[in-house]
């Protein structure tokens, strides 16, 4: 018999690094986290320790998984609070010695930000990776973008060596494979793999991995509540054996979205009428689009005229993808893109730096999101001096940046060079979030029905509160690994086992009734023969095995207390049951006995005691169930009988 | 022998069919019997299955005779048994149910066979063909006991069968089929009594999704039939809803709907705890639950329920719109919350600042409930669903939920504002209309009002109109709500100036509404002063007509408001009651001459006396019919003038009042026509004179049609009485043409025609002719037989005698009348300006029209552009360019494109409506004309337009193209 391997789960958690407090380790202690044994290993980097209800994209996806003998790695993410070596995870902890290729059975990029993606240079050309890399289309054509984006900032601006380069982000992009929504790719013979849509980001997709009957979800980043773009993440019910599933808002439960949606046009709207600016700093990709989406629509549908503009570069190459990708979009989009692609924006137009001193109303979109450099810093010095203008900040904002300085209140704000600028234009907060919420991860589990659950992405006090709802409501395993700790989860595999045909048909024949996927008592005997196994009737396997056949017979004897004669308690006993079983043949016989079936009820006096009768009931094996029901119903006495009996 | 009988029998088959081929194609009726005989010929032919199957192909593609229905099943039967191929027994089958369907054919016969050869058939589909042709019998013969139960019996027996498409039939069959059970009782000899719910709901557990949901659909289908369905079946509808396949719950969300209908009160236990609550609750948690299922359709389904389920206890429906916000384990307020809060703090207007929506207080870890908390937001994620088609749904229940429940109306206002903010908008005007609906219940905050008014920048005009409506029976709760909504108003007057009438419309009901909260108001909006006078407004202007119509109507019961006004708003009262007298109600002003009471709308007569008139008045014209000429043609020029001036006075019996004069003034035409001396002048001198009869012909042809079409609600007996008018119009319009006509050919085809049309009018009512004693058709159909032999001169002869001594019909009064109206809004035909366009392209012109009591608009309104040169342009507007805001109004949008060649100078086009019409949609349908000679009808089809709205000019000038 073969034995079949059961997916373990390790995890391991870099040192948590604050400031950066001078560290050498890797974010992979080599000392702490113990050479798994077995198969399966899940490594996962959790966000660096950022203030609350914040910081979601900001860490390091990184987990592998080993199922049914394979190997796989799930995204490949860089962590962004870091320059140094920290930065990637530390790839050298997965084989010591040999090559990674040999030890991977593929690598899966769910999303293109950043932090499930931006190490997957390093990994695959300086590290030396050659296996297939999967990822959706859109991933695919947008990931290169932000690698290159990212590239120049590190080695551009900041001058740091030992980065990847231009040529090796093409060579990476080289060996990946694109996927379609819902195709199943046979990675070998036995691994496949399978994507389902994830809202979040365009192209953000969800990922079932299955060797044999074995299977596991990660979701990635995903969420449950369609925006302007994107719609719901979706999953049918493919029953895995694990789900990993993100959990950034593992204690939190959003309001709807309209509330958010509408305040923001009030406020735009508001500002704009009477004459002022407003700046909304964003990431280029994701949000902004969103964002776009909801001005654009709201602009044509109120007829405004104000102009609003995005900022250029990396945005132009972004939105020309996301009018590409029209079938990964929302509903609304997609129903009306033969008319008109919703992203050729008729009202959004590219900005020029001398835009900003334009005289009367308008809308500008700028990056970077948190205001701590670039076109959106520069674009705020000059609006902020005057009332009627307005920033609104879409996301959240890390500690030190001008963003989160003006959000937390400051009216005056030092510059470079001991200048201070007052500010006076106010200041807005709109949350626009695309992770699931409690609620949302909660369905995703009613929806996908998984054996048992690892939640990842998210910090640890928080998971510890969905941990006890998703056991105490689905009564699954969970799972929250805490730092360097293993997971090993067993699975009961199923095995698949011949049947004759003749068997199965008289089996089928007898009950009647269909009872759908409830188990069903077959009669047969099990052969295993030559790893193979055969369940045949018991005769054929006496005949196979050249064995005589033997009755087995229980007999089981109840006392009953009833002082009338041994006839009257047959009878009693007779209509007792008869009254009980209709769905049975019981016979009375002439001799005295009851008969159910084939089953054989005496009655008689007891040697000692003349007011206690004995049953005897006897039954074959064959009919093990029904007998072992009469005695017990028989254990429980005979109603008292209409005439007044003792 | 019998191969040789057998021979026989064909070439008897064979000789009919030779038969068939010489006869001429007139009598086709005589060869119809051998329909069954050719048939059997061509199976018999077929040397494949794939050729027999062809010949049935062929042979179903023509109907077949009720009496010939029987022959044909014979021999379909026979081949069954003999073919081997089971897809031509699947055809055989197919064609069987279809057979017995027929009118006419009693398919009890064919029964046994069907049964019998159902036992024996081996092929899967071809069984599950056949229980469906047994559907067709036993749906059929829905009266015979016994053969329902019998055919009940069959579809038990092979409920066991391995294929899903048979257990599906079968359990169609049972839920077609399957007995009421008081009746099982008293027919049930022989046949064991089957509880044929305790088998259909073995079938929910079956193996294969498609039977679970024809199981749950049979189930469906008998409560449908009346049969009360068990309490025990909801338990196991429950644990469908869970099922993998998403038709299954689907049709189990239904089923738990109906169970919960018929069974609101029972009490169920809560699992996992001692609590028992009302069946009715625990169904609507469920349905709530599966809002938030991974299917659109179950969640579009569940949604769609939700809405009707009303004895739903008002704690979980509020739950509905909660989802017990938190965040990192506190509980959270909702934006909601929170601006009620801050509206009731008074500190509305403030802007929010980054944290305010900070969390609270801890939440218990325990007691938050992620899933099964049941109603739990569930329209709120309705309502938030990716797909439309589900926040349709979801609108639509909220709709129907607080129509019912008034505290639940109260709370489900901020979700339906923020759906005014949707991206779709079907979705955006759904909502708004459902405000409408449920704006009875509600009071609006001034926050509410504010969203509420932002919608009205939208540039999508049916946005906006419905939102006048909704602010038309809207109750807004404070003076600066009003003040608000007026501001907003305006701007929406300067920003589409063609919503005037809509925004005038929808302040007339906002001013008679809040008539108390306007009052303060008045100084400011009329911006007058203690002491100063200040300048008198423009009275043109469209927003200050505006403002005056929301003060006047809230004077109306305000009477201290007039007190404030200055002398020149009294002035432009007056001008305005009179220019706009819809709009500005009547004002008792202390000390100013008013408007003549007299026409004061408040005191409206009785309706029973004008009735009465108008009954009168026909009567009387009704019962002298034979008094001499002069005396009927005063009382009916009379009666008809009475009659406009009661339609114009009592705006109900307007209807009635002018289809009447029309029917009068028809008959005082025809007396006229008849009544000229000249008809016994020679032809020849008479040629003048004829023009006045022909006039009067064509006029009442034209008024017949009137009559017919442009009312709504004529029934039968009144198209009678039109026809026959008609027909004696075209009995004068002939005898004129004979006078003033010299060739005999002409008159023989319209001779010939007239006749037609007479046979053609006896054949559409012939139920109605008992109705027509002694009247003209009555005469005409006597001496018919004559008149087809007789020469044309003969017949003009006889036609004149008898349209002389016709009587006069009574026109029934139908219950029901309304003339179609149409007015045009747009253009208003005010303006001096030309519109320019170079000759030779065109000029879009916006139309914009409302129509009265216009039965299917669509395919009857047309718009006629009359050009200076007298060419007439005809155009059809497009379906979607038709709005219903209300019954029997429509609303047309269009554009019309003009064009024509350079004008030297601006000149006027004419723009008006027309009413298509069709003379053959109002005949009803005799079973004559089913069998399908549609030649006749197509003859005497006519097809006309008659104009329905005043024309409107519009200045155009077409110019030269400049080279």
């Amino acid at each position: 018999m073969r034995s079949f391997p059961s997916p373990r789960a390790l995890q391991a958690r870099g040192p948590e690094c604050p400031g950066g407090l001078g560290q050498a380790a890797g974010p992979w202690p080599s000392g702490r986290g113990q050479r798994a044994v077995g198969e399966g290993r899940v490594w996962q980097h959790l966000p660096g320790p950022v203030p609350a209800g914040a910081g979601q994209d900001v860490g390091r996806s990184c987990i592998l998984v080993s199922i049914g003998g394979k190997n796989v790695m799930l995204d490949c993410g860089m962590h962004m609070g870091f320059n140094d070596d920290r930065r990637f995870p530390d790839f050298s902890y997965i084989t010591r010695n040999g090559r990674l290729t040999d030890f991977l059975d593929c690598v899966i990029i769910s999303h293109f930000h950043l932090d499930h993606c931006g190490a997957l240079p390093y990994f695959s050309e300086m590290v030396g990776y050659d296996g297939p890399i999967y990822m959706t289309h859109p991933t695919q054509a947008i990931c290169p973008i932000l690698l290159e984006d990212y590239r120049k900032i590190a080695v551009d601006k900041k001058g740091e060596a030992n980065f990847f380069t231009s040529q090796m982000i093409k060579d990476c992009m080289k060996k990946v494979v694109a996927v379609r929504l819902h195709q199943t790719v046979q990675v070998d013979e036995e691994l496949q793999i399978k994507a389902y849509y994830a809202g979040h980001v365009l192209g953000a997709a969800m990922f079932q991995i299955k060797v044999g009957s074995e299977s596991v979800v990660y979701t990635g980043d995903y969420n449950m509540t369609p925006d302007r773009h994107l719609g719901a993440a979706w999953i049918d019910k493919c029953r895995p054996n694990l789900l990993i599933t993100e959990s950034t808002y593992a204690t939190t439960i959003r309001d709807s979205k309209r509330c958010r949606e509408r305040d923001f046009l009030k406020k735009v709207h508001e500002t704009v009428e009477r004459g002022g600016k407003v700046l909304i700093p964003v990431f280029a990709l994701g949000r902004a689009q969103e964002l776009c989406i909801l001005l654009e629509t709201f602009w044509e549908r109120m007829n405004l005229k104000a102009p609003i503009y995005f900022s250029t570069g990396l945005t132009e190459k972004a939105n020309h993808y996301y009018k590409l990708f029209i079938t990964w979009t929302n509903q609304k989009i997609r129903k009306t893109f033969v008319q008109r692609n919703m992203f050729e924006f008729k009202h959004i137009k590219a900005f020029d730096r001398a835009f900003a001193d334009n005289p009367g109303p308008m809308v500008v979109f700028a990056t970077p999101g948190m205001l701590h450099a670039g076109q959106s810093l520069q674009i705020f010095r000059k609006w902020a001096g005057n009332e009627k203008n307005m920033v609104i900040m879409p996301g959240y904002c890390v500690q030190g940046t001008v963003g989160h300085k003006i959000l937390s209140g400051q009216r005056k704000l030092e510059m470079e060079g001991r200048q201070v600028l007052e500010i006076r234009m106010q200041v807005e907060y709109m949350s626009f979030s695309a992770h699931a919420d409690a609620k949302g991860i909660m369905q995703l589990v009613g929806q996908a029905e998984p054996e048992s659950v690892l939640l990842v992405h998210g910090e640890a006090k928080k998971m510890e509160f969905l941990k006890q709802k998703i056991e105490q409501e689905f009564r699954v395993s969970c799972y929250m690994p805490a730092n360097g700790e293993t997971v090993t989860l067993p699975t009961s595999p199923s095995i698949p086992v011949g049947i004759s045909l003749g068997l199965l048909k008289r089996e089928m024949a007898q009950g009647l009734l269909p009872d759908a996927k409830k188990p069903r008592l077959l009669h047969g005997t099990l052969i295993m023969k030559d790893s193979n196994f055969r369940l045949v009737s018991s005769e054929q396997a006496l005949k196979e095995l050249g064995l005589a056949e033997h009755q087995l017979r229980f007999t089981c004897r109840v006392h009953l207390h009833d002082s009338r004669k041994e006839q009257e308690t047959a009878m009693r006993v007779y209509s007792h049951l008869k009254s009980l079983l209709k769905d049975h043949c019981v016979q009375h016989l002439p001799d005295g006995s009851v008969t159910v079936e084939s089953i054989l009820i005496q009655a008689a006096a007891h040697s000692e005691d003349p007011g206690t009768k004995v049953l005897l009931v006897s039954w074959t094996y064959q009919d093990e169930e029904l007998g072992s029901y009469l005695t017990s119903l028989l254990k429980k006495g005979l109603p008292p009988a209409p005439s007044g009996g003792s | 022998m019998a191969a040789h009988l057998k021979k026989r029998v064909y070439e008897e088959f064979t000789k009919v069919v030779q038969q068939q081929e010489e006869i001429t194609t007139k009598k086709l009726r005589l060869t119809k019997p051998s329909k069954s005989a050719a048939l059997h010929i061509d199976l018999c032919k077929a040397t494949s299955p794939a050729d027999a199957l062809q010949y049935l192909l062929q042979f179903a593609r023509k109907p077949v005779e009720a009496e010939s229905v029987e022959g044909v099943v014979r021999i379909l039967l026979e081949h069954y048994y003999k073919e081997n191929d089971p897809s031509v027994r699947l055809k055989i089958a197919s064609l069987l149910g279809l057979l017995s369907k027929t009118a006419g054919f009693s398919p009890d016969c064919i029964m046994d066979d069907a049964i019998n050869i159902l036992q024996n058939e081996k092929s899967h589909q071809v069984l599950a063909q056949l229980l469906d042709t047994l559907l067709a019998i036993g749906t059929k013969l829905s009266e015979n006991q016994a053969i329902q139960m019998r055919l009940v019996d069959v579809a038990c027996k092979h409920l066991t069968d391995t294929s899903h498409g048979v257990r599906n039939k079968c359990l169609q069959l049972l839920g077609n089929l399957g007995s009421l059970e008081k009746s099982v009782t008293k027919d049930a000899e022989g046949l064991a009594i089957r509880d044929v719910q305790k088998i259909i709901g073995d079938y929910f557990s079956d193996q294969d999704p498609r039977v679970r949901t024809a199981a749950i659909k049979a189930m469906l289908q008998l409560h449908e039939r009346g049969l009360k369905l068990h309490q025990t079946i909801y338990n196991q509808a429950c644990k469908l809803l869970s099922d993998d396949y998403e038709q299954v719950r689907s049709a189990a969300v239904q089923l738990i709907w109906v169970v919960s209908q018929l069974y609101p009160e029972s009490i169920v236990p809560i699992p996992s705890s001692n609590e028992e609550i009302r069946l009715v609750d625990d169904a609507f948690g469920k349905i709530c639950h599966m809002v938030s299922d991974g299917s659109w359709v179950v969640r579009v389904q569940a949604a769609k329920l939700l809405g009707s389920m009303e004895q739903v206890s008002s704690h979980f429906l509020e739950q509905t719109l909660d989802k017990k916000l938190m965040s990192d384990l506190r509980r959270k307020r909702t934006a909601h919350e929170r601006a009620k809060e801050l509206y009731s703090s008074g500190e509305f207007s403030s802007g929010r600042k980054w944290g305010d929506d900070a969390p609270k207080e801890e939440v218990d870890t325990g007691a938050v409930n992620l899933i099964q908390s049941g109603a739990c937001g569930a329209f709120v994620h309705g309502l938030e669903d990716e797909m439309y088609e589900v926040r349709i749904a979801a609108v639509e229940a909220l709709c129907m939920l607080a129509q019912s429940s008034s505290s639940f109306a109260e709370k489900c206002l901020d979700f339906l504002v923020d759906m005014f903010n949707d991206e779709i908008e079907e979705v955006r005007l759904q909502s708004i209309h459902t405000m409408r609906k449920i704006s009875n219940n509600i009071t609006l905050r001034e926050d509410q009002l504010d969203t509420i008014l932002g919608v009205l920048e939208d540039s999508s005009r049916d946005i906006r109109e419905a939102l006048h409506e909704l602010l038309c029976c809207a109750n807004v709760s404070t003076k600066e709500g009003i003040h608000l909504a007026l501001v907003e108003l305006l701007k929406n007057l300067t920003k589409y100036p063609t919503d005037r009438d809509s925004i005038w419309k929808c302040l007339k009901f906002l001013g008679s509404r809040h008539p108390t909260l306007v009052l303060p108001l008045v100084p400011e909006l009329l911006s007058t002063h203690p002491f100063f006078d200040t300048a008198e407004p423009d009275m043109d202007d469209p927003a200050y007509i505006a403002v005056l119509v929301l003060i006047f109507n809230a004077a109306k019961s305000c009477p201290t408001m007039p007190a404030l006004f200055s002398d020149h708003t009294f002035r432009h009262y007056a001008y305005l009651r009179d220019s706009l007298s819809h709009l500005v109600p009547a004002l008792r002003l202390s000390g100013r001459k008013l408007v003549s009471s007299a026409v004061s709308p408040n005191i409206t007569p009785h309706e029973d006396p004008s009735h009465q008139f108008l009954q009168q008045s026909l009567e009387r014209v009704y019962s002298l019919q034979h008094l001499d000429p002069q005396g009927t043609q005063e009382l009916l020029e009379f009666t008809i003038r009475d009659l406009q001036r009661l339609g114009e006075l009592q705006s109900e019996l307007a209807g009635v009042a002018d289809f009447s004069a029309a029917y009068l003034r028809c008959q005082l035409l025809l007396i006229k026509a008849l009544q000229e001396k000249l008809w016994n002048v020679a032809a020849p001198l008479y040629l003048k004179q004829s023009d006045l009869a022909s006039a009067a012909a064509k006029q009442i042809m034209e008024e017949t049609y009137k009559m017919e079409f442009m009312y709504s609600g004529v029934e039968n007996k009144q198209v009678v009485i039109i026809h026959h008018m008609r027909l004696q119009a075209k009995a004068l319009q002939l005898i004129v043409t004979a006078r003033t006509t010299r060739g005999v050919d002409l008159l023989f085809g319209m001779c010939e025609k007239f006749l037609q049309e007479v046979d053609f009018f006896q054949r559409c009512f012939i139920a109605d002719l008992p109705h027509l004693q002694d009247s003209f058709v009555d005469k005409l159909l006597d001496l018919m037989p004559r008149l087809i032999t007789s020469k044309p001169a003969e017949v003009v002869k006889i036609l004149q005698t008898m349209l002389r001594q016709s009587t006069f019909l009574h026109l029934p009064l139908p219950e029901q009348i309304h003339k179609a109206s149409a007015t045009i809004i747009e253009p208003a035909g005010e303006s001096d300006n030309p519109l320019r366009f170079t000759s030779g392209l065109v000029v879009a012109l916006d139309v914009d029209a409302t129509l009265e009591h216009v039965q299917d608009p669509q395919s009857t309104v047309k718009v006629q552009v009359l050009y200076p040169d007298g060419q007439a342009q005809m155009i059809h507007p497009k379906p979607a360019d038709f709005r219903n805001p209300g019954p029997g109004r429509h609303r047309l949008i269009t554009q019309v494109y003009l064009s024509h060649t350079a004008w030297t100078e601006p000149c006027q086009v004419e723009v008006r409506l027309l009413l298509a019409y069709n003379s053959n949609s109002r005949i009803p349908k005799s079973p004559w004309m089913e069998g399908g000679e549609i030649s006749a009808q197509a003859e005497t089809s006519i097809e006309g337009t008659i104009p329905f709205s005043k024309s409107v000019k519009v200045y155009i000038m077409p110019k030269p193209t400049r080279r």
